[in-house]
């Protein structure tokens, strides 16, 4: 009985392996490196959110084929990116290149970042000059008394300054 | 100034929501095509009917006609074949298909058992062609014009409203290219 079981046990201990389907040769190390590298680098463009090397669909199979075919054949990674774009679109690549139309995406978040960088820097600006011209009052203030004007009395001062204060609050 | 800058938060709001309200109606399955303006892919490939007969791209050239890509595996091919008939035997439109990926002996059977809308239809047996052409989920169909440039690409089903507008598409292509 105990003897039966093992090999059902034995079982349970091996595990699927999902990430390849079909094994390849490759003439140099360096080359497999660069088909893994790539095979992670292209998106299939059937179940989007894979890259052909985890999906099992036979478009992701066919693309490994051609992957494969083109390193052996001396491609350089370029050639090979450039060959995929060109079928099925720069959403293929899960690092869409630089170029004219994906400048927004690329550049886009810095000129929103800049922007606002520029809004707090405006904000704090304002804040500054409208904390000086109080200063400035209260200079003012001061300068009129020894000019002989009537100083304002306690009452009028703690209004003036409750005014000051909700003008900075806001 | 200071009542302009009060309503940048509405106003950015608004954009977001009108992107937003776009993307609920956006079906990011269907991807534009890398191949449109450009010629049909150069390919050299058997004919369905007559194994021994090679057509070539230039088979597609001549006038404006659809190019669908099917298989007999392909559940929506089946769904779609009846609109498919219905435009090339009933409205008389050229249709070329590109059997892709199939056992060329399921697609005659099939094609006998359900009608052949086709006026030519290549075997594309390993998908090297349907990988030239960006195929990435049959059935699609294509528009070509008569010079076999691809002006236009359509992925999933064709039914009436679909060829609806693929229709108007054409006469455009048409009447394009008699100016």
């Amino acid at each position: 009985m105990k003897l039966t079981l093992l090999p059902l046990l034995l079982c349970l201990l091996s595990f699927p392996l999902w990430a390849s389907f079909e094994t390849y040769e490759f003439s140099t190390t360096h080359n497999e490196m660069r088909y893994f590298h790539l095979s992670k680098e292209l998106r299939c463009p059937t179940c989007q959110n894979q890259n052909i090397s985890d999906s099992d669909a036979p478009l992701a199979a066919d693309l490994r084929r051609e992957l494969h075919r083109m390193i052996e054949s001396g491609y350089d990674d370029d050639a090979i990116l450039d060959f995929m774009v060109s079928r099925f679109g720069d959403f293929v690549h899960y690092r869409p290149r630089v170029a004219p139309e994906t400048y927004l995406l690329w550049y886009g978040p810095f000129v929103l970042l800049f922007v606002g960088f520029g809004a707090v820097l405006m904000v704090a600006r304002n804040r500054r000059l409208r904390a000086a011209a109080v200063q400035d009052a209260q200079v003012t203030d001061t300068a009129e008394e020894s000019a002989g004007v009537t100083p304002l009395t306690p009452q009028e001062r703690e209004r003036l300054e409750n005014l000051l204060r909700q003008d900075k609050n806001l | 100034m200071r009542k302009f800058w009060v309503f940048t938060p509405f106003v950015a709001f608004l954009v977001m929501g009108v992107f937003l309200y776009k993307g609920l109606f956006m079906d990011p399955s269907k991807l534009p095509s890398a191949l449109i303006d450009r010629p049909f892919p150069s390919f050299s490939l058997p004919s369905l009917y007559e194994p021994d007969q090679l057509m070539t791209e230039a088979d597609f050239k001549g006038e404006v006609a659809l190019l669908n890509v099917w298989a007999t595996w392909c559940p929506t091919c089946k769904e779609e074949h009846e609109q498919l008939n219905k435009i090339g035997l009933r409205e008389g439109v050229p249709i070329y298909g590109l059997n892709y990926k199939d056992d060329p002996q399921l697609a005659r059977d099939w094609l006998q058992r359900y009608e052949d809308p086709y006026t030519k239809v290549v075997v594309d047996r390993d998908g090297r062609l349907g990988l030239d052409l960006g195929v990435y989920g049959a059935p699609e169909t294509y528009i070509l014009d008569s010079d076999g440039i691809i002006r236009y690409r359509h992925v999933g089903e064709v039914d009436e409203k679909v060829w609806q507008k693929l229709k108007g598409l054409m006469e455009i292509i048409a009447a394009e290219g008699e100016a």
